[in-house]
């Protein structure tokens, strides 16, 4: 035969060219892309992520506040998954027709999609509905029981305070790549200041797994997994027990408390009202939409974000202010007759006339204030008004008004502070003067302030002229490096000027009755309180009430500040709801006397929420 | 017995080095790809490589014997053979055991049988024989429908048992027919019919269109003014669909600013039919009429596929002929075999994972890891190096039964030989292209690779045969 016949050359020539097809491809493949061996990876390695255990949260004195606890998730195998009794499921869970027929839409929904892995179907099952469900668990083919760690709380405390958990969203994840969907972070409160700390390092064990996602080994032997970190303790100054009386004495009320320790700005208690419930907090999620319609907005912190008028105890302010100026003497006497009568006025209550600098403190007097802001403002020393009333706010903005603190914990906001620029605006350049802004002399007007400033305040006073800056966190367990931001800031001030306006703080609380003093009522015999009364004018409705104090006189070791909103005047609630605090700090209980019970009862028992509802 | 004091030196030592070759190679796989720690031992027929271990040994029985026996007796019993396997073929038909929605396989006791395998060793014979016969002749009604019958009879039988791909193997004869004198525009043709068909369902209507018109103008500027050298002809052609574009765009003419490339390029062509039609009428040259005929009737068919497959074919239907032409991109559905086989392939790299480490195979992410997608194994542990040293291997023994079949004295012989090279050039081509994704999912193994006894046996059977009539071609 003709060997070199053309049709076994061409036939040749086939054989040879496909074979080249096959190993072009094969290079193309194997050699130049590299998709494919990233695919393998992702195919064939099952990442079981190890959760840390969070961080806990103590009190001052060492009790725990947050920890966690174990939490069931229903999951499934929608590969695994047979026919079952949807009924019987459908009464374990507690569930309608309707809720059942929406998570087998679900389940069907991602069956092709996750193959033989599984679904996290129903979070956070109640220990009724997981015993129930144990006991015949094996009606239902594919579906299991797995457990997460969520938060628990020892005490039930305010959620504004503590912050909560909840599963990152995909607008988190993009800007914080370091976080994976699934995991848990920490909002508002402590939970997010302190979540760098209190999250712990995830850690993974490597499987290889086969195509029905079954672990068939470990990944080298487990030479790259990861043991999970726990997060780190934190210790907060916090004290428990004050916290959670004073959300007692705050419910059905709306208003802040904040306790602070003069000496270090250790913040003791608190409380916003109304604020998240406890029991929310640990499982959020689930009553998130309940808490966004309240219209008491239980997310808005009062504590430290309402800018509310300060009202009468902003007096000690302008003394103090009048008194470093030189355009007051503790001697310096004025008359009221029920007020200041020029130009559009400040009315003023009852009390005896004329009083000195002290006696106005004590009995609250509107009219001497109006002199001596007038005094401040007009004051021959400066060129201008506009000159000095930039002088009274730089004073004022060292006593912690206008700005933010830096409490660690998110959403402090700055309150307001009037400055010559803003009436300008308001009323022109050179067409105001002391009498249009005399209002500030009351602390009414333009100027708001956080219940936290007007408790930084009270600790200014108790410190006779500095604060430390507030702060939530002593101590970071095993972090040595964590130090609390407790900076020392002075005020502008001289410290000689203030114990004639403390001791008018005394006489407000500890006088004889019918000397005209404004807050006997917090009274409590043996700690010394001192303490201003403010009945700040409301537009929205009744007058808000205003205290602030601190105990004792020497060596004070609490500086509260309370405001109730449409409380009426300063000593109606808010004074009364401050000396229990300063009670319960100093003494640990509130005394067995029918005065201090009854004023405790009283306290407990008011419900203003409908005056704030209306 | 002159020729069998000849026989060791006669017998092709080259083929059978690279069938055991072969043959190890696969059995290393198939341990590989099935195995599991908890069976440690070689020989355990629990294990599919236990197994075949058992089909690789009665496969070598089977190969001795087939040496054994004196090569004329091939011939003789070659019409007596394809009888008794047409009547093997029907009986599955009648006794045979449904596996996975085909009923091809005969139980006999603790063996599962494909004769649907063994046919082509029968209807290769046959084949032989009727071609060698001295009257016989390919181009006349009476050959052409003889061949015809032999080999379509068989092939109709086994797609009745519902064994498509193994059908489909049946078209490989088209090779061995056009070997011997089959015209080759018969091939051509059929190629041209199956690729404007695939190429209609694969890429939009205007694409094939366009290719086809370009293939026409090609040939049209081939076969015209042939006075001129090929090289002038193709660069007219190259500068008239991509010359002229650039040119008027250097003198700021824009064309792809009002037209479509393949739009420019079609209408190029249809000019160019027109143009090379009439000249063909003028000058009185058949070949270009042909040329354009056949660019009217591509054309023609073109759209009519594309209508029949869109508006006639059931939705159903067409999802099956898409995922066989592997459109179908879903890879958690039907295209989830090829998707995993190429991860399994590409995840190899240049040297591969080594032997037993492969994570793919080995977990069951490719299925059929050890029958249709041995490869797979190949390719993931011994990575680009190890699979293009198996594609070689079967190049050189294709290469190899060519040489033997060329130097055949009988007519049989040679037929019979490039039947064997085309049986294993399809399986190979086809099953390796589509691990690889280039071919459509078949359901044919890997001769000498794949895991399966009909397979091993029926491509030993086939080779062996060869190498008895080569050692006696003296």
């Amino acid at each position: 035969m003709d060997a070199r016949s053309p049709q076994k050359q061409i036939i040749t020539v086939v054989f040879v060219l496909c074979a080249l097809i096959l190993i072009v491809r094969l290079f193309v493949l194997q050699v130049v892309n590299k998709e494919y061996k990233v695919t393998a990876f992702n195919n064939v390695l099952k990442y079981e992520v190890i959760y840390p255990a969070r961080g806990l949260i103590y009190d001052r004195n060492g009790a725990i506040i947050v920890d966690n606890q174990t939490a069931y998730d229903i999951t499934v195998t929608p590969r695994e998954m047979k026919d079952f009794d949807t009924l019987a499921f459908q009464e374990v869970f507690s569930l309608t027709r309707e809720g059942m027929m929406q998570l087998m839409d679900n389940i069907n929904s991602q069956r092709r999609k996750i193959g033989y892995q599984s679904m996290v179907l129903l979070k956070q099952i109640t220990p009724e509905e997981y015993a129930r469900f144990l006991e015949i668990a094996y009606k239902f083919p594919g579906f299991a029981v797995q457990s997460r760690s969520i938060r628990g709380y020892e005490t039930p405390l305010c959620g504004n305070l503590l912050g909560y958990i909840i599963e990152t969203d995909p607008k988190f994840l993009e800007k914080n790549p370091e976080y994976k969907a699934g995991d848990y972070i920490g909002k508002t409160g402590l939970e997010e200041t302190y979540e760098p700390y209190l999250k712990g390092e995830k850690g993974n064990t490597i499987y290889l797994r086969d195509v029905h996602n079954r672990i068939k080994a470990s990944y080298e032997n487990g030479a790259h997994d990861k043991a999970a970190v726990p997060g780190k303790d934190v210790v907060s100054t916090i004290d428990a027990p004050l916290q959670a009386f004073g959300e007692q004495l705050m419910k059905n009320k709306v208003g802040a408390i904040v306790a602070l320790d003069p000496s270090n700005g250790e913040v003791l208690t608190l409380i916003t009202s109304t604020g998240l419930p406890a029991e929310y907090l640990s499982n959020f999620s689930k009553h998130y939409s309940d808490v966004i319609v309240d219209p008491l907005k239980p997310m808005f912190n009062r504590a430290i974000m309402s800018a509310y008028p300060p009202g009468s105890v902003f007096k000690l302010i302008n003394g103090l202010i009048g008194l470093q100026e030189g355009v007051l003497t503790p001697e310096t006497k004025y008359g009221c007759s029920k007020g200041y009568h020029v130009g559009r006025g400040v009315a003023c209550h009852a009390h005896p006339s004329p009083v000195n600098l002290q006696q106005s403190v004590m009995m609250s007097c509107n009219a001497y204030y109006c002199y001596v802001l007038r005094n401040i403002l007009d004051n021959p020393a400066y060129d201008n008004i506009s000159a000095s009333l930039t002088k009274w706010r730089s004073y004022v903005e060292s006593f912690g008004f206008g700005h933010k603190l830096g409490i660690d914990i998110p959403g402090e906001l700055s309150g307001t502070l009037p400055s010559a620029a803003l009436y300008d605006r308001y009323h022109g350049k050179n067409r105001w003067k002391s009498l249009t802004i005399i209002s500030l002399a009351i602390g009414q007007g333009e100027i708001g302030a956080t219940p936290l400033q007007l408790a930084n305040m009270a600790a200014i006073m108790a410190n006779r002229g500095h604060y430390f800056t507030p702060h939530i966190i002593r101590e970071v367990v095993g972090d040595t490096l964590f130090r609390p931001s407790m900076e020392r800031h002075d005020v502008l001030v001289d410290r000689s000027h203030f114990p004639v306006i403390v001791e008018g703080m005394y006489q407000a609380v500890n006088s004889a009755p019918g000397s005209g003093a404004t807050a006997r009522i917090a009274c409590v015999p043996g700690l010394d309180i001192c303490g201003k009364t403010g009945t700040a004018q409301n537009p929205h409705g009744e007058d808000n009430s205003v205290f602030i104090c601190f105990a004792p006189r020497e060596n004070p070791k609490i500086a509260v500040a309370v405001y109730v909103e449409q409380g009426g005047f300063g000593a109606t609630w808010a004074a009364p709801i401050a000396s229990l605090m300063v009670e319960k700090y100093l003494n640990d209980s509130i005394s067995d006397t029918p005065a201090r019970q009854d004023i405790l009862n009283r306290v407990l028992q008011g419900d203003l929420l409908y005056r704030v509802l209306k | 017995m002159r020729r069998e004091t000849n026989f060791f030196k006669q017998l092709d030592w080259w083929s059978v080095v690279l069938y055991l070759a072969l043959v190890v190679i696969g059995w290393i796989s198939i341990f590989s790809a099935v195995y599991d720690p908890e069976h440690g031992r070689i020989i355990d027929t629990t294990q599919r490589y236990g197994m075949q271990l058992i089909w690789m040994v009665s496969a070598w029985a089977l190969a001795i014997i087939v040496l054994t026996i004196p090569a004329r007796i091939y011939p003789m019993f070659s019409g007596i053979v394809y009888v008794l396997g047409i009547i093997l073929l029907m009986s599955v038909l009648v006794l045979g055991a449904e596996r996975n929605g085909s009923k091809s396989w005969l139980v006999l006791g603790p063996v599962n049988f494909q004769p649907a395998e063994l046919s082509k060793v029968f209807v290769a014979m046959a084949l032989a024989l009727l071609m060698s016969q001295p009257h016989f002749k390919l181009k006349s009604w009476r050959g052409s429908l003889q061949t015809a019958a032999l080999i379509l009879f068989p092939a109709l039988l086994i797609l009745m048992e519902k064994e498509t791909g193994l059908a489909l193997v049946y078209a490989s004869f088209l090779l061995v027919l056009y070997r011997e004198g089959l015209p080759s525009w018969i091939l051509v043709f059929g190629l041209a019919i199956v690729g404007i068909f695939l190429l209609t369902i694969v890429l939009p209507l205007l694409t094939v269109l366009w290719v086809i018109l370009i293939g026409c103008s090609l040939v049209t500027i081939l076969l015209s003014v042939k006075k001129w050298p090929i090289f002038l002809r193709l660069g007219i052609f190259t500068l008239l669909f991509f010359g002229v574009p650039r040119l008027l765009s250097l003198v700021g003419i824009d064309v792809y600013a009002y037209v479509e490339p393949a739009q420019l390029f079609i209408g190029l062509s249809i000019l160019l039919l027109l143009f090379s039609l009439i000249y063909a009428f003028v000058k009185r040259i058949s070949h270009l009429k042909v040329v354009a005929l056949c660019a009217v009737c591509a054309m023609g068919f073109t759209f009519s596929v594309d209508f029949i497959f869109n508006n006639i074919v059931q939705p159903h239907q067409r999802a099956r002929i898409e995922n066989l032409l592997g459109i179908d991109k879903d890879i958690y559905g039907t295209g989830y075999n090829v998707h995993q086989s190429k991860i399994a392939i590409g995840s190899g790299g240049l040297l591969g994972k080594g032997f037993l480490k492969g994570t793919q195979t080995k977990f069951n992410f490719v299925p059929e890891q050890s029958t249709d997608f041995i490869f797979c194994t190949i390719g993931e542990e011994w990575g680009f190096v190890g699979a293009s040293v198996v594609v070689v291997l079967y190049l050189l023994l294709l290469l190899r039964i060519i040489a033997i079949a060329e130097r055949q004295k009988s007519a049989y012989g040679r037929i019979y030989g490039y039947c064997v090279a085309s049986f294993i050039f399809f399986h190979v081509f086809i099953n390796i292209g589509m691990t690889l994704g280039i071919m459509p999912v078949i359901g044919i193994p890997l001769p000498f690779i794949s895991y399966g006894g009909s397979s091993l046996w029926t491509f030993t059977l086939l080779l062996f045969i060869l190498l008895r009539l080569d050692t006696s071609r003296q």
